[in-house]
Parts: structure tokens; C-alpha cells; sequence
């Protein structure tokens, strides 16, 4: 009963050497009727296929931005791609409105744990704050931003703890397709992370 | 003389070394040369060689044997196929036009009987492969519209041969007793030439199939490359021999069993043995041509030599121009085509030694053609050059078309590109595809003419002539690009511009490391080696195959790239002066050590340390 297609754009310039995505990727593959893009595979050489994308983005009803968050931001392709897709015209500006209501999303990993990011912490900002430029981004493309899903201290989780990092994942994504929800509500959360199971799988239906 | 094997051998080679070098940085081409080492070592000027040139020079034939069979083995019925309306129209065109001309010259300007007439005009239609093909190759022009041309009709001739020569017995008098014959089973040979002709054929259809291609197999398996070689040279040798003994030319059975080898899959295998034999025996061939050129009869009676050289070589010249604009080849490649096949050639020699052997013409007329043909080659080679070098380029001038090619020093692109092959019209169109126009230098006349149609503008030429350059606009032009196809050339080139314009930002083409390094000693700064991007890129497809990652690979790559052009700049500095061909292999493999050297080290001292998680986990 899918109703929402989902597109996973996944930006890791060394994805061979992680632990955390590796699993994370693995376990979101496995859903179906989800469209899974390996980036840096995709376009080693940062000659992103525009048209290819946009049309990818139209096919689409939610874009999850997955990458690691490297000095506080995305990975360079990932800037590539916001750079030459978003165009003025078709997804900002006059006559700009081809996203118009589509939902995007970050799911990051993150070396630093919460403690970190925080105002008292070394990072002096929290994640969501960071993520910031990424909001505005979406709204100036009339789409929905929702909270990020975070994997936090990522180098130094236990096989166990990115199990249940991947479970998440996996389970937020089945979510975001499947259920009816409220979106204005889902707004107000501060990141997915924040949110146990059984409180965002019965808060956010939408009440007919 | 009286003199050794080993004595011949050192005068015929020695002289080759000196006068080939020598001829071809005259730019008069190597077949030239070896014709002047042979006079020069002939009777007539030293006399190191007596009457045995003529002893040689039937053992060089084998070269001109081994030619046709190289020829006959490029020659599968595809490519024949391919090439029909060529060889079979412009071929057969010539032969018939040239034929009838001399026919009519022999039978009615000289009184000939008819028959001989016959066989003398289908004779003098020949031209020669060995000059020829040697001069194409030389020059490169073997891809333009001229050479490939030259190539189908020589083809046709090499190929009429084999009737010809069945057909000469039958034109002799019946009468005409055969010189000669020999016992036994061979004076039947003998008596029947024409049936033995065909019964050779038949026998080395017969051979190739059932007994060369499993012979080639067993040996194969043998893994031995001299044994291969041997068995090359054994096959070319056996039937040679075999239409020796039947008393036919052995060029042409050897070239009928290069074609029925050319299916084979051996080759490939076969041509890269027999090249360097080829190569050193056709030498040796144009060095006895030389050396048995009858001076006696030139000096007696030189005007009418002469004149009848000039005569037969207008006659097939005169055709040839004419099939040349049948077939519409431009202004440069007719005049270029009419030139390569206007002497007489070797094969001349055969069918001749065959009139005059059933006593067709007498001796004085035979020494006399004989004299009429050499000279005919002697001066194909110089009229050559003399096209190359003057009149080429400056028909072009005088063609209406060029009038719009005097460069305006206002209207001068800022580039000029040298070579149009693949490399320099890939980067023409890339330009062209940025709105950039380039100024074009280019040696193919067909390939000129093509590209000023789609509107660049062109120059003809060789561009390692100053005035060339100068006409192209390169004292008012930013950049020079060398995209040469013959590495020596775009050296050449270098040199020159280095010098005489000094202000030119030069972006070289180079084939290779060992062409990289000249360029760099000329002064050159940008040099585009040929296989380094195609290689590593080829690398990088080839590790994600293996499921690398694409960017960490594709990074790699770039840093590899980075790395091999920086120990190009490095090593070219510890490179010895190296002349010698010796000192050449040494230091190559020299090179290669200390290039491995470098990779390792570069390898280890260039860790990449990007997104390196181990070092950040303290971040937290």
C-alpha cells in the first residue's frame, strides 16, 4: 500500500572505508519500491547528468540526502548537486515550482556525539542548527523540510548499536512512505532521533 | 674479382649504410639511396662489384619475392572485396589504356611482329610494387586517396602477371626453338610452359590448404619463436624454389601463396617474421639494380635511352592522369598518383627475361629495354622528390582556391594546429565546439580540401618549412599546437619553432616517453603523451571492475597522472646523451627502474589521508 515514492541520493567519497553507512545502506536497500543512488559512484568525475536528476526529482515524491557530515556540511558532490539541479526556473525563481511539495530530508552520520553539539558544547551548535542552509533550501524550492535522522558518534559504534542505528533507518523510511501524516506536527520535532518508536508511529497520522 | 661472399656482402651493406642515411635526410627516400649506393659501387664508378651485381641481384629478387608474398597476405578476399572498384576499374583501366598505347607505338611506329608487340606493350604497363609501396610508406601517404590508388593498381598488375606470363610462350613462334631444355622430366616442363603454369598454380592452391597450414600448426606448437621464423622464411623459400624448377617466376607463386595464407590465422605471425628479411633484401635488390646498370650502353647511345625513357614514362603517365580523373581524385592526388606509377618496374625485368629467353626480340633490343627500364626506375624516386618538394605545394598556390587563403594579419586565428590525423581533428572539433577557430596545417591534399569545404581554414604543406608556418600566420598566432602523426616530424618541429618563434605557446603531441623527453630538451612545456590518460583511465574502469570504488580510484588516477608527468620532468634531467641504438635499449631499461623507483615511492609518501577516520576519532 505504498503511497509516497521515496528517493535516497547517498554522497560518501569514501564509502569503502566505512562501517556505519555501510550497514545503513544495506539494510535500506532491502526495501522495496525505494530508488537508491550511489552518488560518487554514479558521477566520480562531478559531471552530474542535470537533466537525468531533474527528472529523477519529478519521479519522486520524497528526497532523503544521505551523507556523512563532513566539517559541519555535505560532501563536496553533494554541493555539486544542489549547485546544477536546483536551477533557477524550474525548482526557484519566476515560474520555478517543479518541487512544489515534495518532502526533503538529511539522514547523516556524524563523528561528534549530541553532547558536542550543543551551545555549552566544543561545536557550539546543534546539528538541526548546521543543517540550517539545507532547510532554506527546501523551502525556497517550496518543499517540505523534515528533521534529520542523525547517527551520531559514528566511529566509535558498536556492531550492535548500528544494527539498531540501521532499524531506525529503515523503519523512518518505511514511515515516511507508507502512513499518513501530519506534517506540520512532524515539523515541530527537532530531529527523528528525538522521537521513540511508539511516538512516531501513532502521533503523526493525519486525523480525517 | 673473384671475389669472396663475405667480401660482396660488407661492399653491398657497407654502402647501404652510408648512402640510405644519407639519402633520407635529403629527404630523397631510401630506395634512391640504395640505387645510388649500387651505381656507386658498381663497375661504372668504383668497381668494387663486377659483373657479379647481376649474381646478387638475382639473389635479391628473393626480396621482391618476399614482398608479393607480404602483399598476398594482406590480401583476404575481404579486403579485396573492399577494394574492387579500385583494382579492378582504375587497375584494369590503366593496364588496357597502357597496353593499347604501346601496342601501337611496337606494331606501328617500330614494326614489330604483333605478337611481340603484344607481350612487350603488356610489359612496359608494369609499374614497380617495390618502389612504389616503399615510397608510400616512407612518406606516410599511404592512407591518402593517391596512395590507396597506386596501391589497387599495382595490385592489378602483380596480379595480371601470372596470365601474362602464361600467355608469353604462347605468343612466341611456334617455330622459335626453347633455349636450352633440359633432361628428362624438367624438359617436359619445359616444352609445355603454359600447362605448367596452370599445373603450379593448381599445386600451391593444393599445398597452402593441406600442407603449409597444418605444417604452421605443428610448429606452433612447438613454442619456439626461431623456429617459426625458419619455417616463414622455409615456405617462401619452397615455393620459390618449386616455380623456379617449373620455370616460373618464383615473385608470383610466392604471392599466391601469401594469399591463400592470408585467411590463416598465422598471419600476423608470418608478416612480423618476414618484414626485416623484406626489408634488408628489397634494399639489397634497388643496390644491384644499381650496380648492373649497363653504362656502357648509356654512355654509346644516351640520347635514345633517354628518349625512350621519357617516351614510355609520358605514355603511362598520360594514362595515368587520365584514369586518375576518371576516378576524380583531386588536383594533387592525380599529379601525386601519375608520378608513383609512371617508371617501369621490376616485374618489367621478369617478363622481359622472358621474351628475350624464347627469342622473341634479339639481345641488343633486350640489353636495351633492359637499360630503358632501370633508368625509368632510377628517376622515379627523383621525380618524386622534385613533387614533394616544389611542385605540391605550389600547385596548390596557383589554385583559385588558395587566392582566399593569404592569412590577413588581422583576421589570423589565434591557433594554429600541425596534423589533422585523429589527434589534431579531435581537438580541432573540440575547439570548434567552444567557438574557438584554428588555423589548420596539413599534408593530405584530400584531407585540405575536405575541411576548407566545412570552413576552416587550411594550409597545405609540410610544416616544418618556415614558410609554411609564416604563411599560416604563426609570427602573429598565441599557441602552437603539434599533432603530427610521425613523432620525428613533431620533434622536427619543435626545434624549428622554438627558434624562430620563440613567443609561440607550444602544446606538443608526443607518442611516448622516450619522444616526451626530446621535446623537453627543444624547450617544450607542454607535452600530451598519447597513451598515459587512455592507460590509467583504463586502469581506473578496470579496478572498479574489480569493485573499487570509482572516485577514490578516479582520484588516484589524477595523482598518478600528476606523478608520471613530474618524473617525466625529473628523469629527463638524469638522462645521458644517448646516441648509439645500444645505449638507447640500456638506458630504456634503465629508465623503467627508475621509474618503478619513483611509483614506490610516490606510493608510499602520498598516503591518502582525506576522511582518514582513524586520526578524527577523538573528536567526540
Amino acid at each position: 500500500m505504498s503511497n509516497k515514492k521515496l528517493l535516497i541520493l547517498f554522497f560518501h567519497p569514501r564509502f569503502e572505508d566505512s562501517r556505519v553507512n555501510a550497514r545503513l545502506v544495506e539494510g535500506v536497500k532491502q526495501l522495496r519500491d525505494i530508488t537508491f543512488r550511489d552518488m560518487y559512484e554514479l558521477y566520480p568525475d562531478f559531471n552530474i547528468n542535470v537533466e537525468f536528476e531533474q527528472a529523477q526529482l519529478l519521479a519522486h515524491d520524497i528526497v532523503i540526502w544521505h551523507h556523512p557530515f563532513y566539517w559541519y556540511n555535505c560532501p563536496p558532490l553533494m554541493k555539486q548537486w544542489l549547485d546544477l539541479v536546483l536551477e533557477y526556473g524550474w525548482a526557484y525563481g519566476k515560474n520555478g515550482n517543479k518541487l512544489s511539495g515534495k518532502w526533503a530530508m538529511n539522514v547523516i552520520s556524524s563523528g561528534g556525539n549530541f553532547n558536542v553539539y550543543q551551545k555549552e558544547g566544543r561545536n557550539r551548535f546543534t546539528h538541526r542548527e548546521f543543517l540550517n542552509s539545507f532547510d532554506q533550501t527546501a523551502h525556497l524550492c517550496q518543499m517540505e523540510y523534515l528533521p534529520p535522522f542523525i547517527v551520531p558518534g559514528a566511529n566509535k559504534l558498536s556492531a550492535s548499536e548500528i544494527e539498531d542505528y540501521m532499524i531506525r533507518y529503515t523503519q523512518i523510511v518505511h514511515f515516511l512512505m507508507n502512513e499518513q501524516i501530519d506534517i506540520e506536527k512532524l515539523k515541530l520535532v527537532e530531529n527523528f532521533n528525538q522521537l521513540n518508536a511508539d511516538q512516531w508511529e501513532h502521533q503523526f497520522y493525519k486525523m480525517q | 674479382m673473384g671475389a669472396s661472399v663475405l667480401q660482396n656482402a660488407m661492399i653491398f651493406l657497407g654502402a647501404a649504410l652510408l648512402f640510405v642515411p644519407i639519402a633520407k635526410k635529403m629527404g630523397i627516400g631510401s630506395v634512391l639511396g640504395y640505387i645510388i649506393a649500387g651505381i656507386v659501387i658498381g663497375p661504372f664508378v668504383f668497381g668494387f662489384i663486377g659483373t657479379e651485381g647481376e649474381d646478387i641481384m638475382h639473389a635479391a629478387e628473393f626480396g621482391v619475392v618476399m614482398m608479393l608474398f607480404l602483399i598476398g597476405l594482406e590480401l583476404n578476399p575481404q579486403s579485396f572485396w573492399r577494394m574492387r572498384r579500385r583494382i579492378i576499374g582504375m587497375g584494369g583501366l590503366q593496364m588496357l589504356l597502357t597496353g593499347i598505347l604501346f601496342f601501337l607505338f611496337f606494331f606501328f611506329l617500330k614494326g614489330i611482329d604483333m605478337n611481340t608487340s603484344i607481350a612487350l606493350s603488356l610489359t612496359f604497363a608494369m609499374s614497380s610494387t617495390a618502389i612504389v609501396l616503399q615510397t608510400l610508406k616512407e612518406k606516410n601517404l599511404d592512407k591518402t586517396h593517391a596512395g590507396k590508388s597506386s596501391f589497387a593498381v599495382l595490385l592489378f598488375q602483380d596480379i595480371a602477371v601470372i596470365p601474362i606470363l602464361a600467355i608469353i610462350p604462347l605468343l612466341a613462334n611456334t617455330g622459335s626453338e626453347i633455349k636450352d631444355a633440359r633432361e628428362g622430366f624438367l624438359g617436359i616442363i619445359d616444352q609445355y610452359p603454359t600447362i605448367t603454369i596452370i599445373v603450379a598454380v593448381i599445386a600451391i592452391i593444393f599445398l597452402g590448404k593441406f600442407v603449409f597450414s597444418p605444417l604452421l600448426h605443428w610448429i606452433a606448437k612447438a613454442h619456439m619463436r626461431e623456429l617459426f621464423t625458419a619455417s616463414a622464411l622455409f615456405l617462401v623459400i619452397a615455393v620459390s624454389w618449386l616455380m623456379d624448377l617449373a620455370g616460373i617466376s618464383a615473385a608470383l607463386g610466392a604471392f599466391l601463396a601469401g594469399v591463400l595464407m592470408a585467411n590463416s590465422e598465422f598471419r600476423h605471425e608470418l608478416e612480423s617474421n618476414l618484414e626485416p628479411f623484406k626489408g634488408i633484401l628489397l634494399g639489397l635488390f634497388f643496390t644491384a639494380v644499381g650496380s648492373t646498370i649497363n653504362f656502357g650502353l648509356i654512355v654509346d647511345q644516351p640520347v635514345k635511352i633517354l628518349l625512350a625513357v621519357l617516351l614510355f614514362m609520358v605514355i603511362k603517365s598520360v594514362v595515368l592522369y587520365i584514369v586518375a580523373m576518371l576516378f576524380k581524385l583531386v588536383i594533387q592526388q592525380k599529379i601525386l598518383f601519375t608520378l608513383l606509377l609512371s617508371q617501369v618496374g621490376e616485374f618489367a625485368f621478369i617478363l622481359l627475361g622472358s621474351i628475350g629467353e624464347l627469342n622473341m626480340i634479339s639481345k641488343p633490343m633486350l640489353d636495351f629495354y633492359m637499360a630503358v627500364i632501370t633508368v625509368s626506375m632510377i628517376i622515379s624516386p627523383i621525380l618524386l622528390f622534385i613533387d614533394e618538394k616544389y611542385l605540391s605545394g605550389k600547385l596548390f598556390k596557383s589554385e583559385k582556391l588558395d587566392n582566399e587563403y593569404k592569412v590577413d594579419p588581422k583576421e589570423h586565428n589565434e591557433i594554429i594546429i600541425a596534423g589533422f590525423g585523429h589527434f589534431g581533428s579531435t581537438l580541432g572539433r573540440f575547439l570548434r565546439a567552444n567557438g574557438i577557430e584554428a588555423t589548420i596545417l596539413d599534408n593530405n591534399s584530400d584531407q585540405v580540401l575536405l575541411l576548407r569545404k566545412m570552413g576552416f581554414t587550411v594550409f597545405y604543406g609540410d610544416v616544418t618549412r618556415i614558410n609554411i608556418l609564416e604563411a599560416a600566420g604563426a609570427s602573429h598566432a598565441k599557441i602552437l599546437v603539434s599533432a603530427l602523426d610521425i613523432p620525428e616530424k613533431n620533434i622536427q618541429l619543435s626545434e624549428l619553432v622554438s627558434k624562430h618563434y620563440p613567443h609561440l605557446k607550444l602544446f606538443f603531441r608526443a607518442k611516448n616517453r622516450a619522444d616526451a623527453y626530446e621535446l623537453i630538451d627543444n624547450g617544450v612545456e607542454k607535452i600530451y603523451r598519447e597513451s598515459i590518460h587512455a592507460s590509467v583511465y583504463m586502469g581506473v574502469d578496470i579496478l572498479s571492475e574489480l569493485g573499487f570504488r570509482k572516485y577514490t580510484t578516479l582520484r588516484k588516477a589524477n595523482d598518478f597522472i600528476l606523478h608520471d608527468n613530474h618524473a617525466l620532468h625529473k628523469l629527463s634531467k638524469h638522462r645521458h646523451n644517448s646516441d648509439s641504438y645500444v645505449q638507447n635499449v640500456k638506458e630504456e631499461i634503465a629508465q623503467q627502474e627508475r621509474l618503478l623507483a619513483e611509483d614506490k615511492q610516490f606510493m608510499e609518501h602520498k598516503p591518502d589521508n582525506a576522511w582518514d577516520k582513524s586520526k578524527i576519532t577523538a573528536n567526540d
